[in-house]
């Protein structure tokens, strides 16, 4: 009897507690900012999906995407968002810096980036553009014409710089045409 | 009483200078203000891979340093160059004194005023014109292009600067710049994929420029509202005097006719 009742002493009621198990946690998100100089598009913005245009081709970034550094060429940027609608902007050199003479602008290789991309581990990615525009702001006749005035002072002119500065906005209007149709 | 009447005419016309230094002042830091908003976004993004990538030069390597101190042209501004002369005064000090090699670049005459006496033989390069018009991307763009092609060949360096902190508060800041190479060798890098090293290169020269752009603009939104709030406090000063100087003058005035009064009186009552 004695015994028994140590017994039921000794021996506490184990509770343990139980639960569900935690729920997956969710997909990173997206922490994007794009900004220009000037203006900024979207500020640590959960978005989607981003399309980037980078000197060594066209990036889809989505979130969790591998850590990375790009330098963008002049394009067409288009955001994702989370509701399915998508926002094109083209991103591009600013005109003020095509005043730097070539050849130092050559051996810096500043000439042909307009901006940089940076993803990072934690899925923040960080879009700098030095200039961008939204796609519905350009004028397609404008670009035409830009663009032939462009292809024809490059037929004109001998001098090197003057080629080469002549040679991006010509890039840079096929890209707009390109972009616009 | 001639000069008191001078005294108070320039006095006057000092004042009337100051309140509209003032305004102009608001008016330009008003502006500046707005467009500081999306320029501190683009620059806390450039910088943002520095700082998740937790990018630090390695302490021991490091011999070369350099430092761009952003000021202006312009003076009246209160303490804006003297703040950032002194911690650049401060860094060459601890830096010389550790056995590394600092070299400075101005932004701004009133800098290259404050230091070419003293540490003329740390400066690198100077720029003028600063300060009289909104800075502006091409503006660092020059610096930066000027900088890489000067030939110094730093292992690290800062921007020295005034952070805008309210109308009547900055703070004088730095931010870091790192060259390729601490940058490639750190050892978070390797997280970031497919990075060869003309595409870092480039990268770098770009953030520089960014991160020269954010100082700039920083700077001038400090300078415009330290401006304000001295060319306000003078033209208070000088309120104060004209009011002091007033009261002496009518007392001295008044003490005059009395004095006249009087000597009429007693001959009067003499005869």
């Amino acid at each position: 009897m004695l015994a028994a009742r140590l017994f039921r002493r000794a021996l506490p009621v184990l509770r343990q507690a139980r639960s569900y198990a935690d729920a997956a946690s969710g997909a990173p998100q997206m922490s994007f900012t794009f900004a220009s100089p000037t203006q900024v598009f979207f500020r640590e913005a959960s978005v989607k999906q981003v399309d980037v245009p980078t000197l060594t081709g066209v990036f889809g970034i989505l979130p969790a995407h591998v850590p990375t550094l790009q330098v963008l060429r002049p394009g067409v940027v288009t955001v994702f968002n989370d509701d399915g609608s998508s926002a094109k902007y083209f991103a591009t050199l600013a005109a003020e810096s095509l005043s730097l003479s070539e050849d130092r602008r050559q051996s810096l290789n500043i000439l042909v980036s307009s901006g940089s991309v940076t993803v990072n581990a934690d899925s923040s990615v960080q879009l700098l553009a030095e200039e961008a525009v939204p796609l519905d702001q350009l004028d397609v006749t404008a670009a035409r014409a830009n663009l032939e005035k462009a292809q024809s002072e490059l037929v004109g002119t001998a001098d090197e710089a003057v080629r080469a500065e002549v040679q991006i906005s010509i890039e840079a209007n096929e890209a707009i045409v390109k972009a616009l149709e | 009483m001639s000069d008191f009447t001078i005294r108070l005419k320039s006095i006057k016309n000092i004042q009337k200078i100051t309140k509209s230094m003032k305004m102009v002042a608001a008016a330009k830091y008003a502006r500046a203000e707005k467009q500081l908003k999306p320029a501190r976004v683009y620059g806390t993004g450039a910088l943002a891979l520095y700082e998740k990538a937790d990018i630090k030069a390695p302490e021991d390597k490091v011999a070369k340093h350099l430092i761009v101190g952003v000021t202006s042209d312009r003076g009246l501004c209160g303490a804006i160059h003297s703040g950032v002369a002194k911690t650049i005064k401060n860094e060459i000090a601890n830096l010389t004194g550790s056995g590394k090699e600092v070299m400075v670049i101005n932004v701004g005459d009133k800098l290259r005023g404050l230091l070419h006496r003293t540490h003329g033989k740390h400066i690198l390069l100077n720029c003028k014109e600063v300060g009289r018009k909104p800075p502006n991307f091409s503006d660092a763009s020059v610096i930066a292009t000027e900088l890489l092609t000067s030939g110094y060949e730093f292992d690290q360096g800062s921007v020295i600067f005034n952070r805008f902190r309210s109308v009547i508060s900055y703070k004088t800041d730095q931010k870091p710049l790192f060259s390729n190479d601490t940058v490639s060798s750190s050892e978070n890098m390797g997280v970031y994929d497919d990075i060869d090293a003309d595409v870092l290169r480039n990268y770098q020269e770009f953030a520089l420029v960014n991160v020269i752009y954010l100082a700039l603009k920083e700077s001038s939104t400090s300078e415009q509202s330290a401006r304000m709030t001295a060319m306000d406090s003078a033209s208070k000063n000088a309120s104060e005097m004209i009011d002091k100087l007033t009261l002496t003058f009518n007392r001295t005035r008044q003490a005059v006719i009395t004095k006249e009064l009087i000597e009429i009186i007693s001959g009067a009552a003499a005869l």
